[in-house]
């Protein structure tokens, strides 16, 4: 297990509270639940909350969803803190780069990724580069192991809170990544290999021949785009 | 004899790879969403009895058969409590990402296998718990849900069929612990995800303290299609007690790795050679494969040259099917390195519950890091050995024993290859020591 804390009380900024979008959304994740179940919404609440609050959760976000959902604030706090995909403290203001470094895309050169971002945004991992842009750090296996080695990136470009897939990356398709996100622009997500999804490279020996007309791209891509992804 | 690959015509999943038309329309000129109400209207019992014999065994990891899973379920509502269909779409084992290629590409198979199943457990409601990461994912279903309510095939008399039912999207927030069903439960009301102990079993007391059923993606996903084309159909594939078809991911030292339904019981080489282009410098180049996730033990190339890919041929080997996790390494691997990475995870993902298994992950974990510098007694690797013993069938829930199978794996097949480690870094010592001299 990992033990993982709230951020130091210097960079915890003041009171939270849900836009008036988010607000309405979270009325709607509430009704999924049968009456006196709301508990059940506190992943889905606490994650609108760290996409609202820059990325990270703040005691004070925390404490907001708990009220919301009537928990005493240590149920909140302890889901906050057993779930590894809040943040607990500042991350990039423009991207929060997660390379996955379990054993499928350690094989395919993860550790490579992981270079590229101690050299291109910070030494240390889960500690936001000199300029703000960006920040990093290796997770655990993302789900995506035929397209290793790749790396989710939560960005806030173009408007809005995004999370994406790059996948089939190399340590130069990372680089120009990067780039781009320190750019503000919001580079095309999915395999950046020429592959359309999780078919083998240059084409199936399954499901290749239909009548059907083709996909332009990939759904998670196509979803991408729907925000301001690059074509 | 050569085997016989699986035909498009008999695959289940025929937008695999998104590369046609996703929406309700694109599903339904597939073949999807055919005559939902009429396999309803044939009662619970025949869904039951058809599941039953297709043969078709969890797809999840532990390979327990659906259909006796689906009877387990009390018959009626006899005490006012609700009943739950739970979908474990926290698919989260490294090696695994078959059910993320359902849910974004062929979303209404799981969609159309939600209704079916909830009716044949008596359930009004479904929740789908996906992993938090998974969030285009997330959207893809989410979008094909609406569709679906929008043409009547969920909410109120569900595709004409005379049953209530309605489905509902969850998600996590990335803890691979969620993946085991009591865990998940948990994390759905809102809380940790620790594990619970048993019993009771879900089906008496799930979500909320009502009877539950929890279901790997892939086995929801293609039951439609079972009851639609027939038990007898799906047991023409794969061996006995090993029947169907089944969605395998080819990662790692492969040419060209992906994902693939194929025929059970497919040997493993012609799975690499026929969908991945073979594999990096050659078949002779394998070092060892993790069969089935990270939690199996690996196989040494030996075991490699014919083993099948069911559930039987697996165990055999001491390996298991686990959910058709193909991890490929080659000649040029750190073998000790690769199971360190692992016993790293395992570590990080403990939930802290039970004592063997919150100590026992940080403590092999430390030693499989010595062992990867060769910084140890030779004696280690049988105390290493022996803490696995300790931490397997010790804990609440399965992690324990998924934490310690890599390290057995690797101990049975590689120990020549930890021992010269640890005796070159010996003979590098004393060589410097003598150097100093």
């Amino acid at each position: 297990m990992s033990t993982r804390r709230l951020s130091q009380a210097a960079l915890q900024a003041g009171p939270f509270a849900f836009n008036a979008e988010n607000e309405a959304w979270a009325e709607r994740q509430i009704r999924k639940y049968p009456a006196g179940r709301q508990a059940s919404a506190v992943i889905p609440l606490l994650w609108r909350a760290q996409e609202q609050n820059d990325g990270w959760l703040t005691r004070a976000s925390i404490e907001y969803v708990a009220d919301k959902l009537s928990m005493p604030y240590i149920r909140a706090l302890e889901v906050a803190t057993f779930y590894f995909m809040f943040q607990l403290g500042p991350v990039g203001r423009k991207a929060h780069i997660q390379i996955c470094g379990t054993t499928p895309c350690m094989l395919r050169g993860s550790e490579e990724l992981t270079e590229v971002c101690k050299r291109h945004i910070s030494a240390h991992h889960n500690t936001p580069s000199a300029d703000g842009d960006l920040s990093w750090e290796e997770v655990e296996c993302l789900g995506a192991c035929t397209n290793a080695p790749m790396a989710q990136i939560h960005s806030q470009v173009k408007g809005g809170a995004h999370s994406d897939y790059y996948e089939d990356l190399t340590p130069e398709s990372l680089e120009k990544i990067l780039e781009a996100f320190r750019k503000g622009e919001y580079p095309k997500p999915g395999p950046q290999n020429g592959r359309f999804s999780s078919e083998p490279l240059g084409g199936p020996a399954a499901l290749s021949e239909s009548d059907q007309s083709r996909e332009a791209v990939n759904s998670s891509v196509a979803l991408a785009q729907t925000q301001g992804a690059a074509g | 004899m050569a085997f016989d690959f699986l035909k498009d015509e008999d695959r289940i999943f025929t937008n695999l790879y998104g590369f046609y038309d996703r929406s309700l329309a694109g599903a339904r000129a597939r073949g999807h969403w055919d005559g939902t109400a009429g396999l309803i209207v044939k009662g619970k019992d025949w869904i039951i009895n058809e599941m039953k014999a297709s043969g078709l065994r969890g797809r999840g990891g532990a390979g327990f058969p659906t259909g006796l899973k689906w009877s387990f379920m009390p018959k009626e509502e006899s005490d006012g409590r609700p009943h739950y269909l739970v979908v474990n779409a926290d698919e989260s084992e490294p090696g695994t990402c078959k059910d993320r290629e359902i849910m974004r590409h062929d979303p209404h198979t799981l969609i159309e296998g939600c209704l079916i199943a909830s009716f044949a457990m008596n359930a009004h409601a479904a929740y789908i718990y996906l992993r938090g990461e998974y969030v285009r994912e997330r959207e893809a279903l989410q979008a094909a849900i609406d569709e679906c309510y929008d043409a009547g095939l969920l909410g109120k008399n569900a595709a004409g069929s005379g049953w209530d039912f309605d489905l509902y999207l969850h998600h996590g927030a990335g803890a691979y612990i969620c993946g085991e069903e009591t865990a998940l439960l948990e994390s759905l009301e809102g809380k940790k995800g620790m594990p619970r102990l048993k019993p009771p079993f879900p089906a008496n007391a799930g979500l909320y303290g009502c009877p539950t059923t929890v279901n790997n993606v892939e086995s929801i996903a293609v039951a439609p299609t079972i009851l639609r084309r027939g038990a007898s159909w799906f047991s023409s594939f794969g061996r006995d007690n090993n029947k169907g078809t089944k969605i395998f991911g080819i990662s790692g030292h492969v040419n060209k790795p992906c994902v693939v339904e194929e025929a059970m019981s497919i040997p493993l080489r012609e799975l690499i050679d026929r969908h991945c282009g073979g594999v990096r410098g050659g078949w002779d180049n394998v070092k060892a494969v993790i069969p089935g996730g990270s939690s199996v033990r690996c196989i040494p190339k030996s075991v490699c040259d014919d083993v099948l890919m069911d559930f039987d041929d697996l165990s055999k080997h001491k390996s298991g099917l686990g959910t058709a996790a193909v991890i490929v390494m080659d000649q040029s691997t750190d073998i000790i390195k690769a199971i360190w990475r692992l016993s790293k995870f395992y570590k990080h993902e403990s939930c802290g519950q039970c004592t063997p298994c919150r100590e026992g992950t940080g403590w092999m974990m430390r030693v499989m890091d010595r062992l990867v510098r060769g910084e140890a007694e030779i004696e280690e690797i049988d105390m290493l050995l022996s803490v696995t013993k300790q931490v397997e069938g010790h804990t609440i829930c399965a992690l324990g024993d998924a934490a310690a199978w890599p390290i057995q794996g690797l101990i049975a097949h590689f120990r020549d290859e930890i021992e010269d480690r640890i005796r070159a870094k010996r003979r590098g010592r004393m060589t410097a020591a003598v150097a100093a001299e």
